[in-house]
């Protein structure tokens, strides 16, 4: 009996607490309506052009014909995904891009730490200033104009280095369509265009150390180097951490627009990467299925580094993506 | 002692001077090189003899290029999409930004969740392309260009974080005296956030600036092209250099690099002219962003 009762309280409890709810929620839609009037257009946008091109992948699975259904029709399950870990060319395009990724970010990295700290320790803030603001300009130059310098500061005809190359040895490389020399040019351009840029969020953590330290280091008869190595490094040590594990999240995400801009049929052989592959598969030669299961592939690659590089966050620092 | 100490200038100083000029150098020499390439006559550039500045100094690349009916109206397309796409994306993020700034709205978890996961999981190349190019029929229209990319979600979090800082006092006087939400985003809101708005106006303008790639995929027609995409192809060779100048034109020879360079001078030159005044408004976009990181 008391048990039907309680049942019955505890019924009566939830409904009560389900209605309080959709009231609360029909309150709260009727206070800030205008609020969320303001979301929809935006949030159609994502629905549209995020949201439906996920469900495109669809595509992956099934035969595109022309003037049928924009994401196919014909289920053909994973068949397009058997024909490109057939292909020679894919996995061609997968070990370039994990040299290239590995290699970029393996070089890369140091430079604008060490740029940060040298700027630190810059007396003349004018000086500081104007250094500053010159390192920041080439991240806002295009990809187009950063790719044509490449091509006329190494053009074999023209090029200024080249010019020295021949008054050396006599000899002139025609950098750009040699395989060998792809990946030092992709790199070395990478640091001009992002030294600067890249620099910003460490001097940000330079002026977040607390000045006593330095104060408590001199008194203690450190000099700078001993500050630099038991102050300064260990205060961005974090934020270094921080950044090394974002890298590891985006490794495979390589400049798609920088390489098939630089990029020729003489240097695919070191050159072509996933997202260049899947670009001539799929919208030069309109095999679109084949190129969607390569952009899914990829897309899952991705995932799994980025939560892995979050779990490592988690593990390591203090911060994590979620 | 100390202060002597700190005014003396160690090898050290005078070594980090030394690398930082050579940054400053390294930096500025492309375009500096570029500049010189573009304003030199041919007889030189093809002796290799251009390092720093121009030889047989000339002008006449340049009126061969603005002689270009193409290059003007390829101009004119990237004003265009930079202006009105600039506003339309401006506009799309304040919407989207401000209500997510309002940390006891019903939802905000939702639909957080909804923008965060694109950031996380895309569906690529391929089914965006079938969408905008079949399903919604933008191909050679400027809404391809400026719609499809109009929102950038690390923007919105910027801009919902600058928005979160705003004191809710000013908002509920404001509402106290009876004006709606949207009186109170437009003359409260908005007023007190300049700066944001700024920063987020020029990351999205530079990048519809320099965007080609989108414009690569979707257009065919050449007077929709913007000046980024008539750049690529001058420089990728698909539209041949010599084609700009016109077989009538004599005594220019070979000028294919010369006019590259031209071409690439003139449309970084807006961006190079502007940056030094507005880079600390992307530096404090950058800041905002890591703060909440």
């Amino acid at each position: 009996m008391e048990s039907r009762v309680e049942v019955q309280n505890a019924k009566g409890i939830a409904a009560k607490a389900k209605v309080g709810r959709s009231k609360q929620l029909w309150k709260a839609i009727k206070k800030d309506w205008q609020l969320y009037t303001l979301l929809l257009l935006p949030l159609v946008h994502y629905f549209i052009f995020r949201y439906i091109p996920m469900y495109g992948v669809i595509i992956a699975f099934r035969r595109y014909q022309p003037g049928g259904p924009v994401y196919g029709s014909e289920w053909v399950g994973l068949r397009y995904f058997q024909m490109f870990f057939r292909d020679q060319g894919f996995w061609r395009a997968f070990r370039n891009n994990i040299i290239l990724s590995v290699e970029y970010l393996v070089i890369s990295f140091p430079f604008p730490i060490i740029f940060a700290l040298l700027l630190n320790e810059l007396k003349n803030l004018k000086f500081k200033k104007f250094v500053q603001t010159v390192s920041y300009l080439p991240h806002f130059i295009s990809t187009v104009i950063v790719v044509g310098m490449i091509k006329e500061i190494l053009s074999p005809s023209v090029g200024v280095v080249n010019m020295i190359l021949k008054d050396l040895t006599g000899r002139t490389i025609d950098f750009v369509s040699e395989p060998g020399w792809f990946r030092t040019i992709y790199i070395t351009s990478g640091i001009w265009q992002q030294l600067g840029w890249n620099s910003i969020i460490y001097l940000a953590a330079l002026s977040g150390i607390n000045p006593e330290l330095y104060e408590a280091a001199r008194i203690d008869g450190a000099n700078r180097f001993q500050q630099m190595r038991y102050v300064t490094i260990p205060g961005i040590m974090p934020t270094v951490m921080v950044l090394l594990i974002l890298n590891i999240g985006s490794l495979m995400a390589v400049g798609f627009e920088k390489i098939l801009l630089l990029y020729n049929p003489q240097t695919y052989e070191t050159a072509d990467v996933i997202s260049t592959f899947l670009y001539r598969m799929g919208l030069t030669m309109n095999n679109y299925s084949y190129g969607a299961a390569v952009g899914l592939f990829e897309s899952l690659i991705g995932v799994l580094l980025l939560t892995t590089a979050n779990y490592l966050s988690r593990k390591f620092t203090d911060s994590s993506l979620w | 002692m100390n202060s002597v100490k700190k005014k003396r200038i160690s090898v050290f100083d005078v070594i980090n001077i030394l690398i930082m000029i050579f940054v400053v150098v390294i930096t500025l020499y492309p375009f500096l090189y570029l500049t010189a390439l573009s304003m030199s006559s041919e007889k030189y550039v093809y002796a290799g003899e251009i390092t720093f500045y121009p030889k047989g100094f000339t002008l006449g690349t340049y009126k061969v290029l603005l002689k270009d009916n193409y290059f003007w109206t390829s101009y004119r397309n990237t004003i265009i999409y930079t202006v009105l796409g600039t506003l339309i994306s401006l506009t799309l993020t304040v919407l989207l930004a401000y209500p997510l700034s309002k940390k006891n709205l019903k939802g905000r978890g939702i639909f957080l969740g909804f923008i965060l996961f694109t950031m996380f999981f895309n569906g690529g190349l391929i089914p965006t392309y079938l969408l905008v190019s079949r399903m919604l029929q933008m191909r050679n229209t400027i809404w391809a260009v400026i719609i499809p990319g109009a929102i950038s979600t690390y923007n919105v979090l910027v801009t919902k974080t600058f928005f979160e800082g705003i004191p809710d006092e000013l908002e509920e006087a404001a509402s106290i005296d009876g004006m709606n939400t949207y009186g109170i985003l437009v003359r409260i809101v908005l007023p007190l956030s300049k700066p944001i708005l700024a920063t987020m106006s020029l990351f999205y303008a530079v990048g519809i600036w320099n965007n080609w790639f989108g414009p690569f995929i979707y257009l065919d027609d050449k007077k929709l092209f913007p000046v980024s995409l008539y750049l690529r192809n001058i420089i990728a060779g698909a539209q041949k250099a010599r084609e700009v100048v016109g077989g009538d034109v004599e005594g220019f020879g070979d000028i294919e690099a010369t006019i590259k360079s031209a071409s690439m001078v003139v449309s970084a030159l807006p961006i190079i002219m502007v940056y030094p005044f507005v880079q600390k408004y992307f530096v404090r976009g950058i800041m905002i962003g890591s703060l909440k990181g």
